[in-house]
C-alpha cells in the first residue's frame, strides 16, 4: 500500500512513526542548529544535520565527532559561538581522521567504547589534504565512521578545485577559458573506491537527496566496528552557481543521470546500488549549474557534453544503475 | 574568571545569531484549490475529503461531501467526473479515481446508515420546491439543514426525477436512489408525489420563496416522413416506461431497434433495448465520434455490450420494418452535410432521442419571468426577475448533468437563505488554482489506476444488474492515497526535514497548518517551496 508519499517524503502523517525518518521527528537531535551562518540552502549543513541526528538516535546520543577545517566548521563555531549540539571537536584542515581515532583510542582506553566516534570533513579535508590520514585510519582499522561531505571543491576559501571537483566544472582555479574550458579530464579520483579497496567494514555513498537512504546508512555504519567510510554529495549554491531552493533537487539530478553513483560496499565489494527512478541526461544537471554555463553559451559544447555524459554511461554500466 | 586555561571568551551558542535578517523573500503556507475542487459542478473539493479517506476515516470524509452534495452514492455512479479529467496526476500517470472513492463513500454511509442533522435551528421560513430531481432534492436538502421548512411537490409517481426515469437501473441501481432521497426525507422534507404544479403563483401561497426544477422531459420532435407502419418511439418516453411499467410488460421495441441522437439518453435507450431482447440496436447519428455529445465511458459500455454506431447519417425516412438513411459529410465548419447517399437500415422501430426540453407551463403567468429558447432567465444567485423565484437543473442555461443539477440545488439554497434572512452570500475569495508545475511529483509513489469491475457481457445483455463494479475497502484506500492533495499540506514532514536552518517548526497538535515557519533563523532560501510535493508553500517578497 502506498502512502502517497511514504517511501520518499521526510515523513507522513499516515506511516507508523517508526518508519518515518529521524528528521521527521520533532525529537531530533538537530546536531547543528539554527543561527549558523552557512549560505542559503546549504547542502553541507543539511547533509551534516541528516547525518549526525541519525547517528545520535542510533547511539541513544553517546556520540563524539572530529570536525576538519572547512565550511562547516568555519560556519558552525564562529568563535565563541557554537552550533553543535553534539560534544564537538575541531582539528586541523588536514588530520581529522587522525584526530577521531586518537578519540576512539582515548574511549577505549577510559573503557568508554560504548561512546562512538564520527569524524568529518568536506572534500578538500578528506579527498587531498588529510587523505594520508584517512588511509592511515583505514588501514589500521580504526573504531570510527568518517563523513566526507562532498561540495566537489574548496568553497570555504573561493571555490578553488579539489581533487573531487568533475570535470568541466568552472573554478577559481580551473577558469572556463581555452579549448578545454573548465576543470580538465582525466584528473581527481573517486574517494569511495579508494576507500572500498581497503576492504574495510563498511563504505557507502548518499546525497541529500534521498535522506531514507542516507539514515539507514548511518545507521548501518553505527552497528559495525572498525573504520567506515560515508560519502555524502552536498550540494553548494555558491560555488555551483545554483539557486538556494535548488540544492536538493540538483543533487537528485546527480544521482538519476548516473554521474553521482549511490552505493553501499563491504570489505571491498560493492553489495548494494541505489536504482534510477527517473533517468535523466546529464545535460539537465549541467545546465542549472552556472560552474558549467560555458557548455551551453556562447556556443553549445556538445562535444563536452558528451565527454561528460560518457562519465555517466559509464557509472551506470559500472554500477548496474538501471 | 573561572573559565578553562587559555580561553577568554564562555562558550556561546549561534542561536544568538538571527539569520532571519538575511531574507528578502519568506516562506508562507498557503491553500490553493486543486483542479478536481475547481471542476466540480457540484461544488465538491474532492482534495478535502480524500485528506479524510487516505487516513481511512470514511466518515468524516463523507461528511465533508455531504456538507455540499446530499447524493454521493448516486454522484458516484452517474457523474461524469470532470474532476477526473481536471486531476493533476493524469500528466504524471492517470487520474486519481476520485469518482470511484465517492461511490464507495457513498455505499458506505447507506451500508452503516449515517445520517446528517439540521445544522442550523427552525427559522420558521416555509420553501416550496418543484420538482423532486436531483435539483430539487439538493434544494430541499440544503434549505432543510439551513432551518427552512421544505415541502417538495413532484408530477411523478416517485421521487428522483430524470435520475430514475432517465438513467437507466443498470447504471444506477433503484435501491441506491431510495436510499438517499429517504436520507433527505429524514430530515422533515415533505414530499407530495404526482402533484403537479401548473400555476407556481397559486402554488406559492403560504410559502416565503420557491426552488422550481421539473427538468427537461419532453422529447424533442423531429420531421420524419413515415409511412403509416412505421413505429416510432421516444427515448424519454421508453425510459420512462421502464420505471412505470407494470412488471412484466416491457415497452414493444422489437427484435431490431434503431435510436436516432448521438447524447447519453440515445446510448441509454439503446442498451436499454439489448437488454429487453433486441437483436440488434444501432445509434445512428449524423455526425462523428469527436463531436458526439456523448460521453466516452457510455459509448464504451455500449460498444461493449454489442450496440453499433451509424456515424455520419441520418433518417431520410421511415417505414415498417426499414429505414432510409443518408450518408453525411462534414463540412469545413464541422457541420454535417447531406450527400445524397441512400442506405437502407432494417428496423423494427426507430427510438427519437434528439434531446429534450421542458414543460414551464407553471411560471407563464408569473410576473417578471423571463423563458427564452426555451430556458428561465436567472442571475448567479439563481433567482429569476420574481423576486423570491428561483430556479436550477436543466430548465437554466446550464450543462444538463446530474452534478450540475446539485450544485444549482445547492446554490439556489444557499441564496434563498440569505434572501429570507435579509442578507446576501459572501462573494466567494478568487481561488487560486494549484497546478502541477507547483508541485514536485518526485515525492509521489508509483500507483497506478485501481480499475473497477465490470459484469461480464453475457449477464449485461440480458439483466438490468449494475455494470460497474464498486471498490472495496482496501482498493478505495489505495485509490484515496493516490491523491497528490494539490494546494494543500498532508503533512509529510518534508518542509520540516529539508530546511537546512531548522526554521520549520512543527506544530503538535497542528492547528490550521500542521507546521509553521521560525523567521528569527529562516535564511528564505526556498527549499521548503521546492521540495513541498503539492504546492502548499510560496514565496512572498519581504515586508518593509
Amino acid at each position: 500500500m502506498p502512502y502517497q508519499t511514504g517511501s520518499f517524503a521526510v515523513g507522513n502523517r499516515l506511516l507508523p512513526v517508526e518508519e518515518r525518518t529521524t528528521q521527521a521527528s520533532a525529537l531530533r537531535a538537530n546536531a547543528i542548529t539554527s543561527g549558523h551562518r552557512a549560505c542559503q540552502g546549504c547542502g553541507e549543513a543539511l547533509g551534516a544535520r541528516y547525518a549526525l541526528d541519525a547517528a545520535v538516535r542510533a547511539t541513544d546520543g553517546r556520540l563524539i565527532a572530529a570536525n576538519a577545517t572547512g565550511c562547516l566548521e568555519v560556519f558552525s563555531t564562529p568563535y565563541p559561538e557554537s552550533s553543535w549540539q553534539v560534544p564537538w571537536l575541531h582539528s586541523l584542515f588536514g588530520n581529522a581522521p587522525a584526530v577521531a581515532t586518537g578519540m576512539a583510542a582515548a574511549m577505549k582506553a577510559k573503557g568508554r567504547t560504548d561512546v562512538r566516534v564520527i569524524g568529518q570533513g568536506g572534500d578538500g579535508g578528506t579527498v587531498d589534504i588529510g587523505f594520508a590520514c584517512l588511509s592511515g585510519m583505514f588501514e589500521r582499522n580504526d573504531d570510527v565512521l568518517y563523513i566526507c561531505y562532498d561540495n566537489e571543491g574548496y568553497m570555504n576559501t573561493g571555490v578553488q578545485r579539489s581533487g573531487a571537483t568533475p570535470p568541466a566544472a568552472r573554478t577559481a582555479t580551473t577558469e572556463a577559458v581555452g579549448a578545454e574550458p573548465g576543470n580538465v579530464f582525466g584528473q581527481g579520483k573517486s574517494a569511495p573506491l579508494i576507500a572500498l579497496a581497503h576492504e574495510i567494514p563498511y563504505v557507502a555513498t548518499a546525497t541529500i537527496a534521498d535522506l531514507h537512504d542516507l539514515e539507514a546508512k548511518v545507521e548501518r555504519a553505527m552497528t559495525l566496528r572498525g573504520a567506515r567510510y560515508l560519502h555524502v554529495l552536498v550540494t553548494c549554491p555558491l560555488g555551483w552557481g545554483a539557486a538556494a531552493c535548488d540544492s536538493i533537487g540538483i543533487a537528485r539530478l546527480a544521482t538519476q543521470t548516473g554521474l553521482f553513483p549511490v552505493f553501499e560496499g563491504r570489505e571491498g565489494d560493492v553489495t548494494a546500488v541505489t536504482k534510477i527512478r527517473r533517468p535523466e541526461p546529464v545535460e539537465a544537471y549541467l545546465r542549472p549549474q552556472r560552474r558549467f554555463r560555458h557548455l551551453f553559451e556562447p556556443e553549445p559544447r556538445t562535444d563536452v557534453i558528451a565527454r561528460v555524459q560518457a562519465r555517466a554511461d559509464r557509472n551506470i554500466a559500472r554500477f548496474g544503475l538501471l | 574568571m573561572d573559565r578553562p586555561f587559555a580561553i577568554t571568551l564562555t562558550v556561546g551558542s549561534s542561536l544568538g545569531n538571527k539569520t532571519g535578517s538575511w531574507r528578502t523573500e519568506r516562506p508562507v503556507y498557503v491553500r490553493n484549490t486543486a483542479p478536481c475542487g475547481a471542476a466540480c459542478p457540484a461544488g465538491e473539493d474532492p482534495q478535502a475529503w480524500l485528506y479524510h479517506a487516505e487516513e481511512g476515516d470514511y466518515e468524516a470524509a463523507w461528511r465533508a461531501i455531504m456538507e455540499v452534495n446530499p447524493l454521493p452514492a448516486v454522484i458516484g455512479r452517474v457523474c461524469y467526473h470532470p474532476c477526473e479529467t481536471a486531476c493533476n496526476r493524469v500528466q504524471i500517470d492517470e487520474a486519481v479515481g476520485i469518482n470511484a472513492v465517492e461511490r464507495f463513500l457513498g455505499d458506505e454511509a447507506i451500508k452503516r446508515r449515517w445520517t446528517v442533522e439540521r445544522s442550523r435551528p427552525a427559522t420558521g421560513k416555509r420553501v416550496l420546491v418543484v420538482g423532486a430531481g436531483p435539483s430539487g432534492l439538493s434544494a430541499a436538502y440544503h434549505l432543510a439543514r439551513l432551518g427552512h421548512a421544505v415541502e417538495v411537490r413532484d408530477a411523478g409517481p416517485a421521487a428522483g426525477g430524470m435520475m430514475r426515469f432517465g438513467i437507466p437501473r443498470y447504471r444506477l441501481p433503484r435501491e441506491v436512489l431510495d436510499a438517499e432521497i429517504q436520507r433527505i426525507l429524514g430530515l422533515d422534507v415533505i414530499l407530495r408525489l404526482n402533484e403537479k404544479v401548473d400555476d407556481l403563483a397559486a402554488a406559492m401561497e403560504g410559502f416565503d420563496a420557491a426552488v422550481v426544477a421539473v427538468g427537461a422531459h419532453l422529447g424533442k420532435r423531429a420531421y420524419i416522413p413515415a409511412g403509416s407502419a412505421a413505429r416510432m418511439l421516444d427515448a424519454v418516453a421508453v425510459l420512462r416506461e421502464m420505471e412505470t411499467r407494470p412488471p412484466g410488460e416491457a415497452p414493444q421495441l422489437g427484435r431490431r431497434v434503431a435510436v436516432y441522437g448521438g447524447g447519453n439518453t440515445a446510448f441509454d435507450a439503446a442498451r436499454t433495448a439489448k437488454r429487453l431482447g433486441a437483436e440488434e440496436s444501432v445509434v445512428v447519428y449524423r455526425r462523428t465520434r469527436d463531436r458526439m455529445p456523448a460521453h466516452d465511458s457510455e459509448l464504451q459500455e455500449a460498444l461493449a455490450e454489442g450496440v453499433l454506431v451509424k456515424w455520419l447519417s441520418t433518417v431520410r425516412h421511415a417505414d415498417g420494418g426499414k429505414l432510409m438513411l443518408e450518408k453525411m459529410e462534414l463540412d469545413d465548419s464541422g457541420f454535417p452535410q447531406p450527400t445524397g447517399e441512400l442506405e437502407e437500415l432494417e428496423a423494427d422501430s426507430l427510438v427519437l432521442a434528439l434531446g429534450q426540453e421542458s414543460d414551464l407551463g407553471l411560471l407563464e403567468r408569473l410576473d417578471g419571468v423571463e423563458i427564452a429558447d426555451g430556458v428561465v432567465r436567472v442571475g448567479t444567485d439563481l433567482m429569476t426577475g420574481r423576486a423570491g423565484v428561483f430556479c436550477g437543473g436543466d430548465i437554466v442555461p446550464a450543462e444538463r448533468t446530474v452534478t450540475t443539477a446539485i450544485g444549482h440545488g445547492r446554490t439556489a439554497a444557499a441564496h434563498i437563505d440569505a434572501w429570507l434572512r435579509g442578507t446576501r452570500v459572501a462573494p466567494a475569495e478568487p481561488a487560486k488554482p494549484a497546478e502541477l508545475s507547483a508541485l514536485n511529483p518526485w515525492y509521489y509513489d508509483d500507483a497506478p489506476r485501481t480499475v473497477q469491475p465490470e459484469l461480464e457481457r453475457a449477464r449485461r445483455a440480458s439483466t438490468f444488474d449494475e455494470v460497474v463494479g464498486g471498490l472495496d475497502e482496501s482498493t478505495a484506500l489505495f485509490e484515496a492515497r493516490r491523491c497528490l492533495s494539490c494546494g494543500s499540506c498532508f503533512a509529510c514532514d518534508n518542509c520540516y526535514g529539508v530546511c537546512p536552518d531548522n526554521a520549520v517548526l512543527k506544530l503538535e497538535p497542528g492547528g490550521a497548518y500542521a507546521y509553521a515557519f521560525d523567521l528569527d533563523y529562516c535564511k528564505g532560501c526556498g527549499l521548503c517551496v521546492q521540495e513541498c510535493p503539492c504546492g502548499a508553500i510560496e514565496m512572498e517578497p519581504e515586508p518593509i
